[in-house]
């Protein structure tokens, strides 16, 4: 730490106040610079690394590049790849966050009263966050085996499934989708359960019970008085929850790698086997840039969000 | 009403209500429940579909986490990751906490500009940023080694500890400080001297974070490293022990456990923490 040792001797030799380290004019800039300095060469430089990289023909051995305008946007976009990744991203994106958003306000529900063993409770409610996602998804691409699923031979067992039915859960394309589906609201269910338990508590007592007095009934007061109090912080949930979700390459990575034949592609997935399993790090660079809109709207949500609210 | 209907109303309402979570933590913990079934199964009794797949056949077995152990690379992944953990927590802690007192001590737009921009930051995921890094390394000469995660994972989890310390120093009152400066310290030595020393808890906040950010990032980890001597524990698991023609089930799941319950039960005790760092401390 170069700047504490010279704001360290600086302050020896001179009196305080005219120091480095009591001016704060040139404390907070020296204190804020490496961290700043870290971030902007490593999110972004890269950052317009990519940019650029999209325009160019570059690979991962290449020496040379040459520049070649939007080619790589107009062979993607005519790709038949690019519509089912942009596709399935949405479609994971949008279903797994509606559930995620009802089934969180539900367990969060659950949760805000009080019951023996609260602790272990939520300790195995927030093990599918915490725990990392790519073993976590190892468990359910063996919960989701071909032969093996627990979930078939459960099914078989109490006569959900018949003798003759014996689904592939990654092997056919939708049933590989929902698959999917279900582990990545599986991952963000307990960070939103979480966030909005946060909210729930911030809500003082007495407002409840002065709506009890009142006679409002359990849903009244939950629609027109917990919701409403609660919606900052949902859409703080929701927000990341859509970061998260739609940006996520490992869950698809670990159970399908894509298959059967990209029909379970998402788009981050995609940029991953073109740019570096494939080579072509200016279609990967191309493909995931494809991610950034969908950032910069929640970027802008979030900046709303500060304006409007406490929250941030 | 009579006592009676009432009793039978709450004895319902807790019924229901045990049933409700009841449901939720089969959903999410049964996964794990079903790693440590597998873990401890032999393969002839894995492997056999005519039996209950929920019972134990043949008698527990070690076997599974035996060949992790001694067959695989296992424990050097667990060593790798303690090791970039550690070099990443030193950097972020370097970086992060004098950042985050000056966004939290300095009055102004541009401050609250600067701490917003470092949050957005934090949303920026490694899906759109490993393409270029893959070259960055490459061409730094950093490839297949684990300099490059210790290079790479500070961006993320600097962002992150910045604004949770920043959170946590707004929470310090300010009057210690003033009070330490009229006895001559000046501005930094009152942060060193007076600030630090009652921010453990936020402190070992950022490192618990930081390290757990660490463990479970999978994506430059993919990208960057090819020999299995050089994976972490989460890219490793996935990509070695699936690659073979034979999945290793049950040292695979017996890897999953040991690999996320330490962490998990750390996190466990720092999740309020956690989500207040995520809204601002907005909430408490």
């Amino acid at each position: 730490m170069t700047a504490e040792a010279t704001a360290v001797t600086v302050r020896e030799r001179r009196p305080a106040g005219f120091s480095l380290a009591d001016n704060e004019r040139w404390l907070w800039p020296a204190m804020l610079a490496p961290a700043i300095l870290y971030i902007v060469l490593l999110v972004g430089f890269p950052f317009f690394l990519s940019l650029y990289y999209s325009l160019t023909d570059v690979t991962v051995g290449g020496r040379e590049l040459h520049f070649v305008g939007l080619k790589n946007f107009e062979e993607i976009i005519n790709s038949n790849t690019f519509w089912l990744a942009l596709r399935n991203s949405v479609i994971l994106t949008v279903i797994s966050q509606a559930c995620v958003l009802i089934l969180a306000n539900i367990l969060a529900q659950a949760l805000s009263a009080n019951f023996p063993g609260k602790w272990f409770v939520r300790f195995l409610i927030l093990l599918p966050w915490v725990a990392p996602i790519a073993l976590g998804s190892i468990g359910w691409l063996w919960i989701f085996d071909s032969i093996y699923s627990v979930i078939n031979w459960t099914g078989r067992a109490i006569g959900v499934l018949g003798p003759n039915d014996w689904p592939i859960w990654l092997g056919e394309p939708k049933l590989a989708m929902a698959s999917i589906i279900i582990v990545q609201v599986w991952r963000i269910l307990p960070l939103a359960t979480v966030i909005i338990l946060a909210g729930l508590s911030s809500i003082p007592q007495d407002i409840h019970d002065a709506a009890a007095v009142d006679g409002a009934g359990m849903w009244r007061r939950y629609f027109e008085i917990t919701a409403p109090l609660i919606r900052p912080i949902t859409l703080v949930a929701l927000l990341f929850g859509i970061v998260f979700t739609f940006t996520d390459m490992i869950v698809v990575f670990v159970l399908t790698r894509g298959g059967p034949y990209d029909q379970t592609q998402v788009l981050a997935s995609w940029a991953y086997f073109t740019g570096i399993q494939g080579g072509d790090l200016a279609g990967g660079a191309a493909i995931s840039l494809f991610l950034f809109p969908v950032l910069a709207a929640v970027a802008i949500l979030f900046l709303r969000l500060a304006r409007r609210t406490e929250v941030l | 009403m009579t006592p009676f209907t009432t009793r039978v109303e709450n004895a319902a309402k807790t019924t229901g209500h045990a049933a409700i979570l009841a449901i939720f933590v089969i959903f999410l913990a049964f996964p794990f429940a079903w790693m440590v079934i597998t873990t401890f199964k032999t393969t002839q009794d894995l492997h056999n579909t005519a039996n209950n797949p929920y019972l134990f056949n043949d008698p527990p077995t070690l076997t599974h986490l035996k060949t992790l152990f001694e067959d695989t690379t296992f424990l050097q992944w667990l060593a790798n990751t303690a090791a970039v953990g550690a070099v990443v927590v030193i950097v972020t802690l370097i970086l992060a906490i004098p950042a985050g007192y000056a966004l939290s001590r300095m009055t102004g737009t541009v401050a609250q500009t600067l701490a917003v921009g470092i949050f957005l930051t934090y949303l920026v995921p490694p899906t759109i940023l490993f393409i270029p890094f893959a070259r960055i390394i490459a061409t730094l000469g950093l490839q297949d080694t684990l300099w490059s995660l210790m290079l790479v994972y500070p961006s993320f989890t600097v962002p992150f500890s910045t604004w949770l310390l920043m959170g946590f120093f707004k929470s310090i009152p300010r009057d210690l400080e003033d009070a330490a400066m009229i006895d001559g310290l000046s501005r930094f030595d009152a942060f060193m001297k007076v600030v630090m020393p009652i921010s453990a808890a936020g402190i070992l906040t950022a490192i618990i974070f930081t390290f757990t950010l660490v463990t479970q990032e999978f994506v430059y980890g993919v990208t960057f490293i090819t020999a299995s001597a050089n994976y972490t524990v989460s890219v490793g698991v996935p990509t070695f022990l699936v690659r073979g023609d034979v999945y290793f089930w049950g040292s695979m799941m017996g890897a999953c456990l040991i690999a996320s319950i330490p962490v998990a039960i750390v996190y466990n005790f720092f999740v309020d923490r956690f989500v207040a760092g995520l809204t601002g401390g907005a909430v408490k």
